[in-house]
């Protein structure tokens, strides 16, 4: 991201999304724990919907995933994206999936299958955004 | 699945009807529902004062109160509004079934009415839910805005990469089933595309919008217009002015972790399980054939998933669709033809209620591309969708 783009739109809040994005801000990639049954579940929610407990904790995640599907986005534009967006869908290795951008790849070294991890960036309003490189590519 | 048998016949389509398809509309969303209802109400030989019933979808702008006292209906005894944006959309024809089996109502009216072109296109980058209604996709939007995932087709563009990747889909398969879509609406004087047809050439040479899976021309018309249709008691149907076409089943099937337009946490995107569950309700819960449906109008607002509900319906194994397209079967000559107006990608995308219009004109042998003798319709919108008979 050049220094004239604008950061990426800030994620909208709920009361019942907010655990993933205050830890996202702090460089954390997390996820909801049923406190009663263990199950781990994205996107967040009130309740397990496998025991229906209220209880729930904060899960630490590896950040480490497979790339489940993508697309390269050339339209409409937004002024805070460079163009194509590498959109992702990531496979977490604890089991849950997450929506997300992908960087430090060419567009045509892009593969289904690819082993990814975690790095954060900024966002409108302070926060960060969970977001995916292949593997050992970070510094 | 249990069969419905209060449901299956017990309600008709009476009348259908719509105002111009445009870029432009240059009136209100309540003004052109009213006119379509009122161009419904005439089709059918009903008055205003003998509808008693109201359904539309939650995304819908026109409020029940603003259109009852603008056309001036007497007393509403039943209103629903059904959720999932356009997946939704033949949802409306369950809800009127039901309401007149249970008695709740007689005279239904169901409308969509939109400014898709020059009011809030779907394809514009919005960053915000909408201020007027909830329902506006808001589930995705909340994952998907601080990545750029910002519009319908990026949204699905997940599903339809993983398609074409599980199955070795190309996107000269998604085209070839836009030429054909594009072959019918260039017949249609009511369709965006009346007189351009295109070639496979066209399609491949139009700009990516989400690639490798959505070109330009993979998408439907944003357009600004209304349809609606009037439903009743086949009984009743059957001492109108059009002849009645049967609502014989009419059903649903939203699954767990499916969001409004998208279903990003489904275990298998490369299938609309969702689709699955409704062919098994309306083909196995109704008691229908897939072989006795003679016309099909499949939710096609961008066009791998026109292929991935071929599949899912039944039409078809999974991954077959671009065979069974590619060998010519969504023709009037095949064994399957399907989006006869030229669909939602042809036509114009009045959010899925054109294709119940087209549904009716098909088995009252009025299209513009008949479909000789037909006597079965399908109309799925992906996890809603109904069978419709001549009578």
């Amino acid at each position: 991201v050049s220094a004239q783009t604008p950061a990426r739109p800030a994620p909208i809040l709920t009361e019942d999304n907010a655990l993933f994005w205050d830890a996202a801000a702090q460089g954390r990639l997390v996820a909801q724990k049923c406190a009663r049954c263990g199950a781990l579940r994205h996107p967040p929610r009130p309740m397990c919907p496998h025991c229906r407990s209220l209880e729930l904790e904060v899960c630490e995640l590896s950040g480490r995933g497979t790339l489940y599907s993508y697309a390269l986005l050339h339209h409409p534009q937004h002024p805070a994206f460079e163009y194509p967006v590498l959109a992702a869908l990531v496979d977490l290795d604890e089991g849950i999936r997450v929506v997300s951008n992908l960087t430090d790849v060419a567009p045509d070294q892009i593969r289904i299958g690819m082993r990814l991890e975690v790095h954060f960036a900024p966002t409108a309003g302070g926060g960060a955004a969970p977001v995916f490189r292949p593997l050992g590519s970070g510094s | 699945v249990s069969p419905r048998p209060a449901l299956r016949e017990a309600a008709a389509i009476a009348g259908i009807g719509q105002t111009e398809f445009s870029r432009n509309a240059g009136r209100s969303e309540l003004r052109l529902a009213c006119e379509s209802i009122t161009a419904a109400l005439a089709d059918a030989g009903l008055e205003p004062a003998d509808v008693d019933g109201l359904v539309s979808y939650t995304i819908d702008p026109v409020e029940e109160t603003e259109l009852t006292r603008a056309v001036g209906f007497e007393e509403i005894a039943f209103s629903a509004r059904v959720p999932y944006g356009g997946g939704g959309s033949i949802g409306v024809l369950l809800h009127a079934a039901s309401a007149i089996a249970s008695g709740a109502a007689e005279v239904v009216v169901a409308w969509r009415a939109i400014r898709a072109r020059s009011g809030s296109r779907f394809g514009a980058a919005r960053t915000a839910p909408s201020a007027t209604s909830a329902h506006s996709g808001t589930t995705a939007m909340q994952w998907c805005t601080p990545y750029g995932v910002l519009t319908p087709a990026s949204w699905m563009a997940f599903n339809c990469t993983r398609y074409m990747h599980q199955y070795g889909v190309k996107s000269e398969d998604f085209g070839r089933a836009v030429v054909q879509l594009r072959e019918y609406a260039a017949h249609n004087p009511n369709a965006w595309g009346y007189r351009k047809p295109i070639t496979l050439q066209d399609h491949q040479d139009s700009r990516w919008i989400a690639e490798p899976c959505i070109h330009l021309l993979d998408c439907c018309q944003e357009t600004d217009g209304s349809v609606a249709v009037v439903i009743t008691s086949r009984e009743r149907a059957r001492d109108l002015r059009q002849p009645p076409v049967s609502i014989g089943a009419a059903a649903g099937a939203a699954l767990f972790e499916q969001e409004i337009a998208t279903d990003h946490y489904r275990p298998d995107l490369s299938v609309m399980d969702g689709s699955v569950a409704l062919a098994r309700r309306l083909f196995d819960g109704f008691g229908y054939r897939r072989e006795d449906v003679d016309v099909a109008l499949i939710y096609d607002a961008f066009s791998p998933i026109l292929l991935m509900q071929l599949e899912a319906l039944g039409f078809c194994g999974l991954g077959e669709a671009k065979e069974f397209i590619a060998d010519g079967n969504l023709a009037l000559t095949g064994s399957l033809p399907c989006n006869t107006h030229g669909g939602l990608i042809g036509e114009g995308y009045i959010h899925g209620l054109n294709l119940v219009s087209e549904a009716t004109r098909q088995l009252r042998g009025t299209a513009v591309n008949q479909v000789p003798g037909a006597q079965v319709a399908l109309v799925s919108a992906s996890r809603t969708g109904a069978i419709l008979t001549r009578v």
